[in-house]
C-alpha cells in the first residue's frame, strides 16, 4: 500500500470510524445539518453552549471513514472549550487539510493531516467543522459543501 | 449479422485505439471502470474532431462558401448515420441536443407542457437517474400534475404488474430508463411500451446506458422518444440525440427560439422551420456532431453484437469474482443486466473504497450515481460501481478484485 494511503487511514482514523465518539443525539440542543451532495454524506451536529462554553456535543449521520472520524475527533476536541477556542481550532483545522504549512496545537486532530494529499477528500474531513460553524452561528442551520 | 460480428471481440486490439488507456495512474496501469459515467474516446474520434477544426470549421446551413458546405454536409451526414444507428424511420426524427438531460428537458418543456395539465400524471420508475425525475417534477409542479413511481424488486427489476396498474386515464406520459445506470438492469422496454400504447400513452426511453452496449432499434422498441448522450458512446461531451416520432415532433411547440429554427421572421409573426431544425435553435455543437458521427462509425465497425456478447461474458466473470469476496454485496442482480457491478462492502464506505482503488490506478464511481431515491429504496447511502465497456478485460476485473482486498485489509 502507498505511504499516502497509510497517512490517510491512520489507526486513530480507523478507530474513530469503527467506534465514533459522542455519536448521539442531544435533546433540546442547538443543532445543524451538513450535507456533502457530491457523495451523499450527511451529518447532524448537536451542541450545548452555556456562558460561551461548549458543555456538550454530539453527532449523528452517515458517511465515509474520513468524515465520520473527523466528526468524532472534532467532538472530543471541542467539548469543554470556549466558543472562541473552538472557532480558532476550526480555522487551524481548515488550514491543516488545505495547505502544506505546519499547524500547531491540534493534538489528535493532526491524524487528519494526510487528507491534504487527497484533495477530493478534503470536503469529507471538513464537513463536520462546517456544520459546527453553522450550529455556532445559528441554532438551527443546514449547510452544504457544494 | 455480418461475418465479422460472428468473431470474438479482441479487447486488446480495441485498447490500442484508445490512447488514454495506455497511461499509468499513481504509477499503476490505468484500469478504467467508470464507463457508465463517461466512456473514453478512440483515436478516430479525436482525429475527426481535429480534422474538423483544421479543415472544415464554418457555420452550417447558411454559408455559400466551400467551408460552410463541407461543415453542413458533415453535419447532415451525421444525422443520417445516427438514424441508421437506432433505426429511426426518418432522418428528421433525429434532433441534436447537448445530451440525455437536455433531450428529456426538451420533451418535458414542449410535449409535456402542451399535454400535461392539472390532475394529470407522468409515470416514471424507482430506478431513474435524476435527469429522468427532476424535469418531470418541475413540469408537474408547474401544472398541478403528479409523478407516479413504478416500484422495483429487491433484485432491481421493475414490477411490471404494479406498472400496469399505475397506467390510468390521467397518465399522459411514461418516462423510463432502458438500462439502469446504478444497477445495470436491462428493462423489458418493448413490454413497457406495449402496455402504455395499449392505453394510448406515449413513452420516453432514457437510453443513456444502453447505446454503447447493445443494438437499439427504436422502431422495434416502439417508443415515442429515445434519448442518449454522445459521451457515453465513445463520442465527445456536449452532444446527444433526442429521437422523436415525426408526427409527435411535428405537433410539438419549439423548445428554444433563435437562429436556424425559423422559416421566416417578422416582428408580427415567426414561422418555424420544419423538424428537426425547429428544435435546434442557434449554432449547434458541430464539432460534437462530427465527433459523435465518428464514434458511431467506430462502434459499428467493432460491431455491437460482438460488444454485447463480450461484455456479457466479462460481466459474468466480474460478478463471480466479486461474489467470492466476503462481506461484499452486489446491488442489482436482475436477470438481464448490462455491464454494471454496483456493490457495497460491510463496514467500508464506498468513498473509502474509491480512494483506495484510485491509488491502484483503478477508476470507479462511488456515491449515489444521481439516483438518490433509488439509494433510499435500497437502504444504502451510496454504492461503489464498476462499469464496463468493450475495452475492459479480465485483467481489469482481477485488478479490481485485488484492490478491493487491499481495502478490506486496511479496514480489517
Amino acid at each position: 500500500m502507498s505511504t499516502e494511503l497509510d497517512d490517510l487511514y491512520q489507526e486513530v482514523i480507523l478507530d474513530h470510524n469503527r467506534k465514533p465518539r459522542n455519536f448521539r443525539v442531544l435533546d433540546a440542543a442547538r443543532k445543524a445539518e451538513g450535507f456533502n451532495p457530491l457523495c451523499g454524506d450527511r451529518l447532524t451536529v448537536y451542541l450545548r453552549v452555556a456562558d460561551g462554553v461548549i458543555t456538550d456535543v454530539g453527532f449523528q449521520g452517515s458517511g465515509c471513514a474520513i468524515s465520520k472520524a473527523s466528526a468524532s475527533l472534532m467532538t472530543e476536541s471541542i467539548k469543554g472549550k470556549s466558543v472562541a477556542d473552538a472557532t480558532r481550532m476550526l480555522e487551524r483545522f481548515q488550514k491543516m487539510v488545505t495547505s502544506p504549512e505546519p499547524v500547531d496545537d491540534l493534538g489528535k486532530l493532526k491524524a487528519l493531516a494526510g487528507v491534504r494529499q487527497f484533495p477530493v477528500r478534503v470536503k469529507c474531513a471538513t464537513l463536520a467543522w462546517h456544520t459546527l460553524r453553522a450550529a455556532l452561528e445559528s441554532p438551527d442551520a443546514v449547510v452544504s459543501t457544494e | 449479422m455480418t461475418a465479422s460480428s460472428k468473431t470474438i471481440l479482441d479487447a486488446a486490439r480495441i485498447r490500442q485505439d484508445f490512447p488514454i488507456l495506455w497511461q499509468r495512474v499513481h504509477d499503476k496501469p490505468l484500469v478504467y471502470l467508470d464507463n457508465a459515467a463517461t466512456t473514453q474516446k478512440p483515436q478516430a474520434v479525436i482525429d475527426r474532431m481535429l480534422r474538423y477544426y483544421h479543415e472544415e470549421n464554418a457555420n452550417i446551413h447558411r454559408g455559400v462558401h466551400a467551408l460552410s458546405v463541407a461543415a453542413t454536409d458533415a453535419y447532415d451526414a451525421a444525422r443520417e448515420r445516427l438514424r441508421r444507428f437506432i433505426n429511426a424511420a426518418e432522418t428528421r426524427e433525429i434532433v441534436f441536443v447537448r445530451g440525455t438531460t437536455e433531450a428529456i428537458n426538451l420533451v418535458a418543456a414542449t410535449y409535456g407542457r402542451s399535454h400535461v395539465g392539472a390532475g394529470d400524471e407522468v409515470v416514471i420508475s424507482e430506478m431513474e437517474h435524476h435527469s429522468n425525475i427532476v424535469p418531470w417534477q418541475m413540469l408537474c409542479e408547474e401544472k398541478g400534475a403528479r409523478v407516479r413511481v413504478v416500484p422495483i424488486t429487491e433484485s432491481g427489476e421493475l414490477q411490471l404488474e404494479a406498472y400496469a396498474r399505475l397506467l390510468g386515464p390521467r397518465t399522459r406520459l411514461v418516462a423510463v430508463t432502458h438500462v439502469s445506470n446504478a444497477l445495470g438492469t436491462i428493462n423489458p422496454i418493448e413490454e413497457i411500451v406495449r402496455l402504455a400504447h395499449d392505453r394510448g400513452i406515449p413513452v420516453l426511453v432514457d437510453g443513456a446506458q444502453a447505446v454503447a452496449h447493445m443494438t437499439v432499434d427504436v422502431q422495434a422498441i416502439g417508443c415515442d422518444f429515445y434519448a442518449f448522450s454522445g459521451h457515453k458512446v465513445f463520442g465527445p461531451t456536449g452532444i446527444g440525440v433526442l429521437y422523436g416520432r415525426a408526427s409527435l415532433l411535428d405537433a410539438m411547440p419549439p423548445y428554444q427560439g433563435g437562429g436556424d429554427m425559423i422559416r421566416s421572421v417578422t416582428f408580427e409573426r415567426t414561422l418555424y422551420a420544419d423538424i428537426p431544425q425547429k428544435f435546434e435553435a442557434g449554432t449547434p455543437n458541430i464539432a460534437g456532431v462530427v465527433g459523435l458521427d465518428a464514434a458511431i462509425a467506430y462502434l459499428s465497425d467493432v460491431g455491437l453484437d460482438r460488444v454485447t456478447a463480450y461484455e456479457h461474458e466479462l460481466l459474468a466473470y466480474g460478478t463471480e469474482a466479486l461474489a467470492r469476496i466476503e462481506g461484499l454485496r452486489l446491488t442489482g442482480t436482475a436477470q438481464r443486466k448490462a455491464g454494471i457491478l454496483s456493490f457495497v462492502i460491510d463496514d467500508i464506505h464506498p468513498h473509502d473504497i474509491g480512494t483506495i482503488l484510485d491509488r491502484d490506478g483503478i477508476a470507479i464511481r462511488a456515491g449515489h450515481h444521481c439516483c438518490q431515491p433509488l439509494m433510499a429504496r435500497l437502504g444504502v447511502p451510496a454504492t461503489a460501481r464498476a462499469s464496463l465497456a468493450c475495452y475492459n478485460t479480465r485483467e481489469d476485473i482481477d485488478a479490481l478484485v485485488g484492490s478491493i482486498r487491499t481495502a478490506k485489509a486496511v479496514f480489517a
